[in-house]
C-alpha cells in the first residue's frame, strides 16, 4: 500500500475523486518533460515532475493519492501441460535422452529412497525423516546448475545431491549416523553435506542458509570463477527475517546467487494462507529490486528453464534472481507429522492424480520414445534392491568413536575440551555397565 | 559490575568499596573517570562518542615509550621494528589493513564501514583496497552475521563489523546456531574459520541500555565460538590480527571507552598475540584479581587505593585476554601461589562470566 498526497490537498480534506484505490498495472510508462525537481504545483497534465530524494528510484510526483492494493499478479511459467505435453513448440527442451532420463530416473530413485527409508523410520530403524514426495521436478534446477555451483539447502533437496552423484550409501550412513557418515553421525536424518559435491551441510533452523548463500556468492563473484549459489527454501521459512536480510544484501552488493523457494503450500500444517498475504514470494523480489521468475514448479522442464535463465543473469550479470517454483506437498513434513489432522486425504489424492511431477516427465520421455513400461519397472526394482543394500549395510555398521564427540567443535581441541574428554573417558572405564560403547567404532 | 572473593572478608570489603567508589563523580585519589560536568565546564563541548577516560592515560600498563612497548617478549618477532604512537582505534585499523594486505581473500564489511565506521576503526581501508573489498551492508546485523558466514564457508576471509555490541543480538542465531556449528555439524566437511566479527563494547558513561552492554557471558556459553577483549592498542592490534587469522569464528569485542584514551607505541609490522592465553600483568602474592578491556584500569586504580589502605599489599594482576577458550592454567597457577581471587567485569554479577572463573578454580 502506497500513499501519496499532494500539496494542496494537505491544506482541506482529500476529495475522494482524488484516491484511486483500484490496482495499479505492474509497468508504468511515465515521461517527465519538467526539469525543476520542486515543482510540486504542476497544472500541465502531461508533465511528470521527478522525485529526487537520495532514497527515491524511479518515482514521479503525482496529485492523485494511490492506495495501492496490490501490483498485477506474477504468472507462472510452464512448459508441459499436467500430462506432459509441451504447451509452445518454442519451448521444446533441446536435450539428448541421456540427459533427460537421468533426471526422470533421479526422480524414480528418489521416490524409491524415500519410501523405504520413511518405513525404515516407521519400524524405530531411523530416529527420524523427511520425504521429497510431490517435488520431485526440482530436480531439474539440479540439472540447470553447474557441478561447481554451490548449494545451501532447507532439507527438502535431496534430490539435488542424487543428481550430483552422492551415493546411496552416503545417504544411508548419514540417516544411520553411522562411522562413515561425513558429518560423523553428529545430526538427524536428512542433514547431508558434501564438500566434494559442492552441498553445504543442512542445518536445522529454517532460512539461515540464505544470508549465507549471498556472502557465499560474493566470494565466489571475487574468485573470478564462473559459477553462482543455488539456494533452496520454502515458502514458510521465506516468512523468516533471514529471507528479508539474504534478498536485501544479495542485491546491494550484487551477488551470482538464485533463490529458489519450494512454495508447496504448506509450512508443517500452516496453509499458504496464513503464511502470507501478498503475492506468494515471487511478489517480494521484485521489491528487493531483483530479477525474479515464478513457475510451474511440478514441470521439470519449466523448472530447469527457469534455473537456466537465472544462472545467465546471476553468473554473467553478477545478479542475485529469485525463482518461486508452485508445487504441492504430497507427503507429510516429516515422520514426526501426520498431515491428515489438518488437510484431507481426498485433497492429497487430488493433486497426485491431476498435477504429478512424476507422471509429466514420464509422459514427456514416453512421447519422445525415450521411456516405458518395462523400463520403468526396472529400475524401479533395481533401485530398490539398491537401496535395500545399502540400507543393510548402514544398518549393520557401528556408530562413530565416542571421542568424536569433542573433535571439530574448534579445528584443534582446546584445553576445556581436552579436560572434559578425559572425565568422560574415566567415567566410561569406571561404570562400564552403565557406559556401553558396543555400538561404537573403537577409538585409533 | 561483579566482584566474586573466596577468601579474606576484610580484603573483599575493602576492594569492593574502592572498586563502587570510582563510579562515583568525586574522588580523593586521582579523578579515574571524569564526570560528565567537569567534561562540559573544561572543554565546553559534548562527550565524544566512545566515552571519555583519562584515567588511561595516567596508567602503568600502558606502554608509553617504544622501548617499554618492545621489552614485552609477546613481540619478539617484531623487537627489532619501528613502532608508531597509535590509539586502539588506529591499532585496529592497522591491523585491518595488514589483514587486507597480506590476504587476497579478505574483505570487511558492516554497517558505515566505506566513509571510515562511526569509531574511525575503517578509515582509508575502503580507499586503499577498493569498494569490492570494504564495503557497506544494508542495516541487518543477521545480514552482516550471515553473509560472513556464507563468505567464510567458500574459504575466504570476512572481517564482519557489528557497530554496537548491543545490536549483536539478531546475530545471535546466525553466531551460535551457524558460525559456532558448521565444522562440527559437518563433521569437517565444511567450517567458517575465517569469520572474524568485531564489535564496540562496554560502558562510556552515556551510553544507556544500548550503547555500553558488554555480552561476552552470552557467547561464552557457545562451544565453537571464540571471545577476545584487548585492553590497549598494542593488545588489539596483536589480537585481531590472530582473531582474523584463526581458523575458528571469532568474536571480538573492542572496549569502545579505549578507542581515543588508550594510547601506546604500537609496532608497525605484522605480529599476533595469542589466543586462548591470559597475560599476567603485575606479579604478586597476596592475591589473584582477573579482568579483561576497559576494566584492567578501573581495577589497577582499586589496586592502588588498596595499597595506600593496606601497604606491602602485593596484588598479581591478570588480564585474562580470551575469554573463550580462557585460560585456565594461568589464573589456577596464580591462585594455588597467591591463595585468593577476586574478578571483576562490566556485565552483570548474576551469571556474568566471573561464574565460570570461580568456580573452575573452586573445582
Amino acid at each position: 500500500m502506497y500513499a501519496r498526497v499532494s500539496v494542496r490537498a494537505l491544506a482541506r480534506s482529500i476529495p475522494s475523486k482524488a484516491i484511486k484505490a483500484t490496482p495499479a498495472p505492474l509497468t508504468h510508462s511515465a515521461k517527465a518533460f519538467s526539469t525543476s525537481a520542486l515543482s510540486m504545483d504542476s497544472h500541465k497534465k502531461k508533465e511528470r515532475v521527478k522525485v529526487h530524494f537520495p532514497g527515491a528510484l524511479d518515482s514521479h510526483f503525482s496529485q492523485v493519492l494511490e492506495i495501492r492494493e496490490k501490483m498485477e499478479p506474477i504468472d507462472t511459467f510452464r512448459v508441459m501441460d499436467t500430462d506432459g505435453k509441451v504447451l509452445d513448440k518454442a519451448l521444446e527442451p533441446e536435450v539428448t535422452e541421456e540427459f533427460a532420463t537421468k533426471i526422470y530416473k533421479d526422480m524414480l530413485t528418489l521416490n524409491v529412497m524415500d519410501l523405504i527409508l520413511y518405513e525404515a523410520q516407521r519400524q524405530g530403524r531411523i530416529s527420524f525423516y523427511m520425504t521429497n514426495a510431490g517435488e520431485e521436478a526440482y530436480i531439474g534446477s539440479a540439472a540447470a546448475l553447474d557441478p561447481e555451483d554451490e548449494i545451501f539447502g532447507q532439507y527438502r533437496e535431496a534430490g539435488t545431491l542424487l543428481y550430483r552423484g552422492f551415493t546411496l550409501d552416503q545417504f544411508m550412513n548419514q540417516c544411520y549416523s553411522n562411522d562413515m557418515d561425513l558429518g560423523k553421525g553428529r545430526q538427524m536424518p536428512v542433514h547431508y553435506g558434501s564438500k566434494a559435491l559442492h552441498f553445504q551441510t543442512i542445518s536445522s533452523p529454517l532460512a539461515t542458509q540464505l544470508p549465507q548463500a549471498s556472502g557465499a556468492a560474493y566470494a565466489i563473484k571475487r574468485s573470478g570463477k564462473k559459477n553462482c549459489v543455488m539456494c533452496y527454501f520454502g515458502e514458510g521459512a521465506a516468512s523468516e527475517g533471514d529471507f528479508h536480510a539474504a534478498l536485501n544484501i544479495a542485491a546491494t552488493t550484487s551477488c551470482p546467487v538464485i533463490f529458489f523457494c519450494r512454495n508447496n503450500g504448506f509450512a508443517i500444517s500452516t496453509p499458504a494462507n496464513e503464511q502470507y498475504k501478498g503475492d506468494g514470494i515471487a511478489s517480494r523480489g521484485v521489491g528487493y529490486g531483483m530479477h525474479t521468475i515464478r513457475v510451474d514448479g511440478n514441470d521439470v522442464w519449466a523448472v530447469y528453464k527457469a534455473t537456466q535463465e537465472a544462472r545467465k543473469i546471476a553468473v554473467e550479470k553478477h545478479k542475485p534472481v529469485l525463482i518461486e517454483a508452485m508445487t504441492y506437498r504430497v507427503g507429510h513434513h516429516s515422520t514426526s507429522d501426520d498431515s491428515s489432522a489438518y488437510r484431507s486425504k481426498k485433497e492429497v489424492e487430488d493433486w497426485k492424480r491431476h498435477d504429478n511431477p512424476m507422471v509429466r516427465m514420464r509422459k514427456w520421455l514416453e512421447s519422445k520414445g525415450w521411456w516405458d513400461e518395462a523400463r520403468e519397472n526396472e529400475h524401479k526394482s533395481t533401485q530398490r534392491s539398491a537401496v535395500l543394500k545399502s540400507f543393510a549395510a548402514a544398518e549393520k555398521r557401528k556408530k562413530p568413536a565416542v571421542s568424536e564427540m569433542f573433535n571439530d567443535v574448534y579445528d584443534k581441541l582446546t584445553p576445556n575440551l581436552i579436560e572434559q574428554k578425559k572425565e568422560l573417558e574415566e567415567l566410561i572405564k569406571k561404570f562400564p555397565a552403565h557406559y556401553d560403547t558396543s555400538n561404537y567404532a573403537k577409538e585409533n | 559490575m561483579s566482584v566474586s572473593l573466596l577468601k579474606n572478608p576484610r580484603l573483599a570489603s575493602t576492594l569492593a568499596s574502592a572498586s563502587k567508589t570510582l563510579f562515583h563523580q568525586n574522588m580523593a585519589v586521582k579523578n579515574f573517570h571524569t564526570s560528565l560536568k567537569s567534561h562540559y565546564a573544561a572543554t565546553n563541548s559534548p562527550p565524544p562518542a566512545e566515552g571519555f577516560l583519562p584515567g588511561v592515560a595516567n596508567s602503568k600498563l600502558i606502554k608509553h615509550t617504544h622501548h617499554d612497548a618492545l621489552r614485552n617478549p609477546e613481540l619478539a618477532g617484531v623487537a627489532n621494528g619501528e613502532t608508531k604512537k597509535m590509539n586502539t582505534f588506529q591499532a585496529v585499523n592497522d591491523a585491518m589493513s595488514i589483514a587486507l594486505a597480506t590476504d587476497d581473500t579478505a574483505c570487511v564489511f558492516g554497517e558505515d564501514v566505506a566513509f571510515g565506521g562511526v569509531f574511525r576503526c575503517t578509515m582509508g581501508l575502503s580507499e586503499m583496497f577498493g569498494r569490492d573489498r570494504v564495503f557497506n551492508t544494508p542495516l541487518s546485523e543477521q545480514a552482516i552475521a550471515g553473509f560472513g558466514i556464507g563468505m567464510a564457508a567458500m574459504g575466504s576471509t570476512a572481517i564482519a563489523e557489528i557497530q554496537f555490541a548491543d545490536y549483536i543480538f539478531p546475530a545471535f542465531d546466525q553466531l551460535v546456531n551457524e558460525a559456532a556449528k558448521y565444522r562440527y555439524r559437518s563433521g569437517g566437511e565444511f567450517n567458517v574459520g575465517g569469520l572474524c566479527i568485531r564489535t564496540p563494547c562496554g560502558a562510556v558513561g552515556h551510553g544507556g541500555h544500548y550503547h555500553s552492554q558488554h555480552p561476552e557471558a552470552h557467547f561464552a556459553h557457545t562451544p565453537g565460538l571464540k571471545v577476545v577483549v584487548p585492553r590497549s592498542p598494542i593488545q588489539a592490534k596483536g589480537l585481531l590480527l590472530a582473531s582474523i587469522r584463526d581458523r575458528n569464528p571469532v568474536i571480538f569485542m573492542e572496549p569502545k571507552i579505549l578507542y581515543r584514551a588508550a594510547v601506546e607505541m604500537v609496532p608497525v609490522g605484522d605480529y599476533e598475540l595469542p589466543l586462548g592465553k591470559a597475560e599476567v600483568l603485575t606479579q604478586g602474592t597476596d592475591l589473584t584479581i582477573v579482568g579483561w578491556g576497559a576494566q584492567l584500569y578501573v581495577l589497577e586504580n582499586a589496586i592502588q587505593i588498596a595499597q595506600k589502605k593496606m601497604p606491602g599489599l602485593s596484588v598479581e594482576l591478570i588480564d585474562l585476554r580470551s575469554i573463550l577458550p580462557w585460560d585456565v592454567e594461568t589464573v589456577c597457577n596464580s591462585v594455588n601461589k597467591t591463595g585468593r581471587l577476586l574478578i571483576a567485569h562490566e556485565a552483570p554479577k548474576t551469571q556474568g562470566f566471573a561464574a565460570e572463573i570461580a568456580t573452575t578454580v573452586m573445582e
